[in-house]
């Protein structure tokens, strides 16, 4: 459909009405609609058109265990997980992501995707970080791939299908706000309130059923490969509305940015054999991961591409990058496997790839942490309780089965297998529920929030404050940290906290006002960089993507546990100790207790 | 110690390109202001490796906030910050300024032929109108019996992988006098999308798209006069394509 449904017009406000309520169309909130649009009355609310999410950026492939190829099974890609993730993995939620995969790549087929061939006519398979057979022994093939733009394919085939079911879409509409009303002494949610970019109208969604999707928080560091878009707004929302967040120091470090720009070059290169080189030329990763060299893992990779630079075997003019080399592989395979990607180093470093190697440096690339759910997407309100209604799928969730690690293609993985369970889930709770009031005057608070971006001296300037988050980000709460580089980053924010109350919104307009939105989206920037730096900080070991220097060792004995943030008394208090209570939950342990993570 | 090994001051990997200064124009349009847009003079310092858009955002959070455009992946694949760039349909994050001629003014403007929103901002709907009404899914009525993938060979695959690359940026269409002139025809994009689906092996509604395109809005108003080819940030051969698409509607058969 092409013209906007604009609701019921009260006092300027659009009122609407759905069963169900998904906020992001990404993979996670496509994938549910898929499920639930043709079952109940949906409504998929997204700041962008749905093709530009950054679902679409996603390169190398997509984890199952078809066995296509080689000899694979579930089994040992739920290993890989957990072991991939440090042992902070809900081993029962890594079980459903390796056992649901085999269908939701099936799915995805059936639906149309062109997912790279063998000779057979079956789905092609590569290689990937940390995925292996018989419990490490050696790389496998799993990936499921089309070429290096998976994610452009599985965003396009969902979106295609959400064409061919009709998906009620408002695109450009930024959801501000998530509206509960205590219904017998728990809070529910009745809908969200979102801004319509091109008049700066308030629209009020009512749902039964109430899912974000809405995707990661990577714009908290500078050197990212993610979008400009991707500033936790769900997840801050979430945060605000006093609902915990879970393991947000964990974040991951993609090794393989272009260097000093970020830009992504899948972990595909060297599941297709591209290595690793210092500036002595020298394949490092035999020294650190000696089985799977320079298929380790993306946190050891990282770890280690940083410590050859620290060490002063960088490559280039300021020894600060290394190289990643794909100049043995034959260029008609780099055509067919890996052209976006080549072409990104032609593009943006005037490098060729068929005879130069790529300067390199890791990248922010994907929040493990975010809003605890459950194995059916149902998100949580305390250690163990859910909200009734509310469900969260995709990069803005934690499961968890990323643990302190997420292991390349397990991110496409997820999107598919938990948004699909969050669109049944929230199909089936809208079923027998009662519609949950809305609150009296349910647009005050985004006006509120308006006001409050608004409402300044005006004597800051939004991209200066946030210059200054992301490159303290970078600086201090990136591959290595230590209490001291955690506390300093921490003064900072608090100092940006209360110079972001004078942030200048230049455009008074009511039409396509991107500056008022990008005020709004360096607040939610502002408080999840605290929350992430204040668990970062409690946390004193070192596991998975999060490394204490004061704290170099795994401490399974008291910290294989999740952390549970909660925001609490006055969220505009300067110290974080006044605001944010940590707790601990404990970790789901099946079939795998935690032993020493070798590659 | 912090982890200021990472920490960079900006791209050095190919610092050759220096520091300069570059005049950006750019066609600006307030809807709750102006009557007609206007063109709007920048004089900005711009270094190594910069590209168009972070031009912009310099004009954006430096001078002016309320400069409006889209934009999101900032490496070509999100098909958000299609603009006229010199006059020529391109991606403000994938055309570095180094590539323009810096000695003159760069001149930017928002895409031709769909109604213009705000400076570099035009309405989109009509563009994915034209994109849904090919019916641009899978339309098949068999699923294989063990529940496994359809099979489909490596050539079968390839015989439509360039058309599975678009990003519907809107450049290919709105570079198309055919489209500027009449806004009913469908376009390049839809016929790109319509032909990933005619050409594929596991598909049966080709004829359905077909009997599309066969309208007086369709195939053959294309003209081919390859700015949809030249337009395309992705390299798809658009025109090629569209080729294709009326071969197949000749022959009755993809």
């Amino acid at each position: 459909m092409s013209e906007t449904d604009q609701g019921t017009i009260v006092d300027g406000v659009h009122f609407h009405k759905h069963d169900i309520v998904i906020v992001g169309a990404g993979g996670a909130g496509m994938r549910a609609a898929i499920e639930a649009g043709p079952k109940a009355s949906t409504a998929v609310i997204s700041k962008l058109y749905p093709t530009r999410s950054h679902t679409g950026a996603a390169q190398g492939g997509m984890a199952a265990a078809l066995a296509n190829v080689e000899e694979d099974n579930w089994e040992w890609h739920t290993y890989d997980t957990v072991k991939g993730g440090d042992y902070l993995v809900d081993q029962d939620a890594a079980e459903i992501l390796a056992k649901e995969a085999i269908d939701a790549v099936i799915d995805l087929e059936n639906m149309g995707l062109p997912f790279n061939r063998t000779p057979e006519g079956r789905i092609d398979q590569r290689r990937f970080g940390g995925h292996t057979r018989e419990h490490g022994k050696a790389p496998v093939r799993r990936a499921c791939y089309a070429a290096d733009r998976t994610g452009h394919m599985i965003l396009q085939t969902l979106y295609q299908n959400c064409v061919k079911h009709g998906i009620n879409f408002f695109n450009e509409f930024y959801v501000l706000d998530l509206l509960m009303t205590e219904v017998d002494g728990v809070e529910r949610p009745a809908g969200v309130v979102a801004y319509e970019l091109a008049t700066g109208d308030l629209h009020v969604f009512q749902g039964k059923s109430i899912i974000f999707a809405t995707g990661g928080f990577g714009k908290i560091y500078k050197t990212t490969s993610n979008a400009h878009t991707l500033t936790g707004d769900g997840v801050g929302i979430v945060w605000r509305k006093g609902l915990p967040l879970e393991d947000m120091e964990f974040f991951q470090f993609h090794p393989t940015g272009l260097a000093g720009l970020g830009i992504l070059l899948s972990e595909a290169a060297r599941g297709e054999g591209a290595i690793l080189r210092n500036s002595e030329g020298e394949r490092f990763m035999e020294r650190y991961a000696p089985t799977i060299k320079d298929l380790a893992p993306r946190d050891i990779v990282a770890r280690s591409m940083a410590t050859e630079i620290r060490e002063g075997r960088g490559a280039g003019p300021y020894k600060d990058y290394v190289y990643l080399d794909i100049t043995h592989l034959e260029p008609a395979v780099i055509d067919a496997k890996l052209p976006d990607i080549t072409e990104f180093a032609r593009t943006y470093l005037g490098v060729e790839p068929y005879t130069e190697p790529v300067p390199v440096l890791p990248t922010a690339h994907y929040a493990m942490g975010g809003i605890p759910t459950t194995n059916n997407a149902e998100v949580l309100r305390t250690n163990t309780e859910t909200v009734p209604g509310l469900f969260a799928a995709g990069e803005c969730a934690c499961v968890s089965v990323h643990g302190s690690n997420r292991l390349g293609t397990n991110s496409l993985l997820d999107i598919n297998v938990f948004g699909k369970r969050a669109g049944n889930n929230a199909v089936e709770y809208a079923k027998s529920a009662d519609w949950v009031d809305l609150p009296d005057d349910p647009t005050a608070g985004v006006r509120r929030l308006l006001d409050h971006v608004r409402g300044g001296d005006g004597s800051e300037r939004i991209a200066v404050i946030r210059k200054e988050l992301q490159e303290a980000m970078d600086r201090n709460a990136q591959v290595f940290r230590t209490d001291e580089s955690l506390r300093d980053v921490g003064d900072l924010i608090k100092k940006l906290r209360a110079r972001y109350r004078n942030v200048q919104v230049q455009d008074k307009g009511k039409r396509f006002n991107t500056d008022l939105l990008e005020a709004v989206e360096l607040g939610f920037l502002l408080d999840l960089a605290e929350v992430v730096v204040y668990s970062a900080r409690n946390r004193k070991e070192s596991r998975g993507a999060h490394m204490r220097e004061d704290y170099p060792k795994r401490d399974d004995k008291n910290l294989m546990v999740h952390t549970m943030a909660y925001l609490t008394g006055d969220a505009e208090s300067a110290q974080a100790d006044d605001h944010i209570r940590l707790d601990w939950k404990p970790v789901v342990v099946t079939n795998y207790p935690p032993t020493e993570r070798k590659y | 110690m912090a982890s200021d090994v990472l920490e960079k001051k900006g791209p050095r990997a190919h610092d050759a390109v220096p520091t300069f200064t570059v005049t950006m124009i750019v066609r600006r349009f307030d809807p709750e202001v102006d009557e007609e847009p206007r063109w709007v003079d920048y004089d900005l310092e711009m270094h190594g490796t910069d590209r168009v858009l972070d031009a912009l955002h310099k004009i954006k959070w430096e001078i002016d906030g309320s400069l409006a455009f889209r934009r999101s992946c900032a490496h070509g694949v999100c098909g958000s910050d299609a603009m006229r760039i010199n006059g020529r349909n391109r991606l403000a994050c994938k055309t570095l300024l180094k590539d323009l001629d810096v000695s003159q003014p760069i001149y930017v403007e928002a895409l031709k032929g769909l109604p213009l929103e705000k400076d570099l901002i035009v309405d989109m709907e009509p563009f994915f109108d034209s994109f849904r009404d090919v019916q641009p899914f899978l339309m098949a009525s068999s699923k294989p019996k063990d529940g496994k993938e359809r099979l489909q060979s490596p050539e079968e695959r390839a015989r439509f992988d360039d058309t599975t690359k678009c990003i519907l940026c809107a450049a290919c269409t709105s570079s198309c006098p055919v489209f500027w002139t009449d806004g009913q025809y469908f376009g390049p994009a839809a016929i790109v999308n319509a032909h990933r689906f005619i050409f594929d092996s596991r598909d049966e509604g080709a004829q359905v798209r077909m009997d599309i395109l066969n309208d007086k809005e369709g195939v053959w108003r294309c003209r081919t006069t390859f700015n949809c080819t030249d337009a395309c940030p992705r390299g798809i051969q658009v025109t090629q394509a569209i080729a294709e698409v009326k071969q197949a509607i000749m022959r009755g058969k993809p």
